[in-house]
């Protein structure tokens, strides 16, 4: 197991087509300005690391990006699709990006069969035994398929936070966005989900991950950016960030985190 | 300090818990007497029940007359059962015609059959669905009459229990789905619909079920045009599920405010619209949540029937008042209000006993 995280995912070379198109969003919360005029192009297969200060709008630049929280200026296309009032529109787009939460947010109501399938059932409209496969499927590739049947209260968080990266998995999306999927877990349980993630980046999943997991990013980004005070004040390769941040605020962060 | 073999099996034999600790003594002295505050309050609570529980024994079961005429329970000093026993017909059933009242003491036994059956959720399928559909039919028809040869009985002249009953049940199953749409009403972005749901529920909240019971009866046919009824019956039913339906509202919205927004989150970015999101994962969660209020609010809808007596609809509250007027049976009151307090408590009790037993079976998973 060990041999994996330390293995570099493989480079993929022909990144072209643009999956994500952020253009100089901006995004207030009443007169509080937490994303100032944001650019960002994310291509199909790309992993990007997002890091920086709490409060620094990591979060919501993802959180917009499947429309959990709005933005007020400037335009965000997920495949093409315009993200608008439109709710049509949001619920396509949510179908193709899949979400995973820092508190996990399994349905604790329903098994994990039972979680895993309801998206497929009920917004692709998926015959239930097809969903059961796919979901038995992914719980097979998160290594947890023995507790299908258990409740999300009886599992740890470790075991939680894989069955919800299956959930979103069994939806097919076309983006994965990972909101801090790593700070809820105890340190012993945090590789388990890390080594999910990288298996997901070996298949060539397009990944946004808003985390503090420097090894992560080393492994298996693309770019890693650094926001502070709601703008990117700094992208880069993962080799160039960690060795010659740019920016002294760069410098500053890595310091208070590295150590 | 190591223990060896000889000390170590010694004190693993069995040994007894001392006496005064354990058992009825043990329990005794922990909750009755395990201060001197206690002590004392426990004493006054023994004293109290001697000199009340033996006197009731004596009144209610000793002294007392089970089947016999007012005039020998005039004469006697227990209590007086006879004033339910000779008279349960009228309590039970009101005004229906006498000969008649096969019909609505059926309708009563096809109910809790109906109700019997959906006691177990393993029931809970297609056939019992339709059961409850056909039973309706069947209740109503036994009531009403009119067909199969049965003679008309109008609403008017139906009385006591199975009017309580029904009225309670119709209240209850309406009021709960139309609560939850208030509730959802409430919460929702569109500002007319949830305008439209803070009236009505605040409305609701803010006069005492009797005034809306008033209006239905009194001011309703007034606004009406010349000729334009509704049967009475109707018109309490309804102000019954208005009422209830108010407080039921509030109560769903403050479990949908109680849920963590990761849930609806989660629900959110799988894709589902917002009737899918609160029909498979929130409603599910909410509504479970808030069982226990959500049970005493019908338990009450169960008992503000006997307000009913207010527009002289003859439930069970007002057939015994009936019964209390006639001039040999008054005085006797005790007696028959202990009858109708029981009447209610088991009906009540029994839907307290199937909420527990319903937050037990849907905790599992928790």
């Amino acid at each position: 197991m060990d041999q994996k995280i330390d293995k570099k995912v493989v480079e993929q070379e022909n990144l072209q087509e643009e999956i994500i198109e952020i253009s100089e969003v901006h995004k207030w919360y009443g007169d509080f300005h937490v994303l100032k005029d944001i650019t960002l192009t994310v291509r199909k297969g790309e992993r990007i690391i997002i890091c920086g200060p709490s409060g620094s709008g990591k979060s919501t630049l993802i959180r917009c990006i499947n429309r959990l929280e709005e933005h007020q200026k400037g335009t965000i296309k997920v495949d093409g699709i315009e993200l608008t009032n439109n709710i049509k529109n949001i619920e396509r787009v949510r179908a193709e990006v899949g979400m995973v939460f820092q508190h996990f947010n399994l349905f604790p109501h329903l098994t994990i069969l039972d979680n895993l399938t309801l998206g497929p059932v009920w917004v692709r409209k998926v015959p239930r035994k097809e969903a059961e496969e796919t979901a038995m499927f992914y719980l097979e590739k998160v290594k947890i398929a023995d507790q299908a049947k258990k409740y999300p209260g009886q599992l740890s968080g470790g075991q939680q936070q894989r069955v919800a990266i299956a959930r979103s998995l069994c939806m097919k999306p076309k983006v994965m966005l990972f909101d801090e999927p790593t700070s809820a877990l105890d340190p012993e349980m945090i590789k388990e989900v890390l080594e999910v993630m990288i298996d997901l980046a070996e298949e060539g999943m397009t990944m946004l991950v808003v985390s503090h997991e420097m090894g992560f990013a080393r492994k298996a980004a693309h770019r890693v950016l650094f926001m502070d005070w709601g703008q990117i004040l700094e992208q880069n390769t993962p080799e160039q960030f960690f060795s010659n941040p740019r920016h002294e605020r760069s410098q500053l962060f890595l310091d208070q985190i590295l150590h | 300090m190591i223990m060896n073999e000889e000390s170590a099996a010694r004190i693993s034999a069995q040994i007894r818990p001392p006496v005064t600790r354990v058992g009825v003594i043990g329990w005794v002295r922990k909750n009755l007497f395990n201060s001197w505050f206690n002590s004392i309050l426990s004493l006054i609570a023994l004293y109290v029940l001697w000199k009340t529980v033996p006197p009731f024994f004596r009144w209610a079961f000793i002294d007392s007359l089970w089947f016999s005429t007012s005039d020998a329970c005039k004469a006697c000093d227990g209590a007086c059962w006879s004033v339910v026993t000779k008279n349960i017909r009228f309590i039970m059933f009101g005004f229906y015609p006498h000969e008649l009242q096969w019909r609505p003491l059926s309708a009563i036994v096809v109910l809790f059959g109906l109700l019997a059956f959906t006691w177990n959720r393993n029931n809970w399928k297609k056939p019992l669905a339709v059961s409850w559909i056909v039973g309706v039919i069947v209740m109503a028809v036994l009531m009403r009459g009119g067909v199969l040869g049965l003679e008309v009985v109008e609403s008017s002249e139906w009385g006591g229990f199975p009017l309580t009953v029904m009225l309670s049940i119709v209240a209850m199953v309406a009021a709960y789905p139309l609560g939850v749409l208030l509730a959802l009403g409430r919460r929702s972005d569109m500002s007319f619909i949830r305008a439209v749901c803070v009236v009505y529920i605040e409305a609701i909240r803010g006069v005492p079920l009797i005034t809306l019971l008033f209006m239905s009866a009194m001011m309703f046919p007034l606004f009406m045009p010349e000729g334009f009824t509704v049967n009475k019956l109707i018109r309490a039913q309804a102000a019954l599920i208005m009422f209830t339906s108010a407080y039921i509202a509030e109560v769903v919205r403050g479990g949908l405010q109680g849920m963590s927004r990761g849930q609806y989150e989660a629900a959110q970015s799988l894709g589902l619209n917002y009737y899918q999101m609160m029909r498979l994962v929130i409603l599910p969660q909410a509504l479970k949540i808030v069982i226990p209020p959500t049970v005493s609010i019908l338990i009450v809808a169960f008992k503000d029937t006997s307000l009913l007596v207010i527009i002289a609809v003859y439930d069970i509250l007002k057939s015994t008042e009936a019964v209390l007027s006639i001039p040999e049976w008054m005085g006797f009151s005790s007696e028959a209000y202990l009858f109708l307090a029981i009447i209610y408590f088991l009906c009540c009790f029994a839907m307290s006993e199937y909420s527990r037993k319903l937050e037990r079976e849907l905790g599992e998973g928790r």
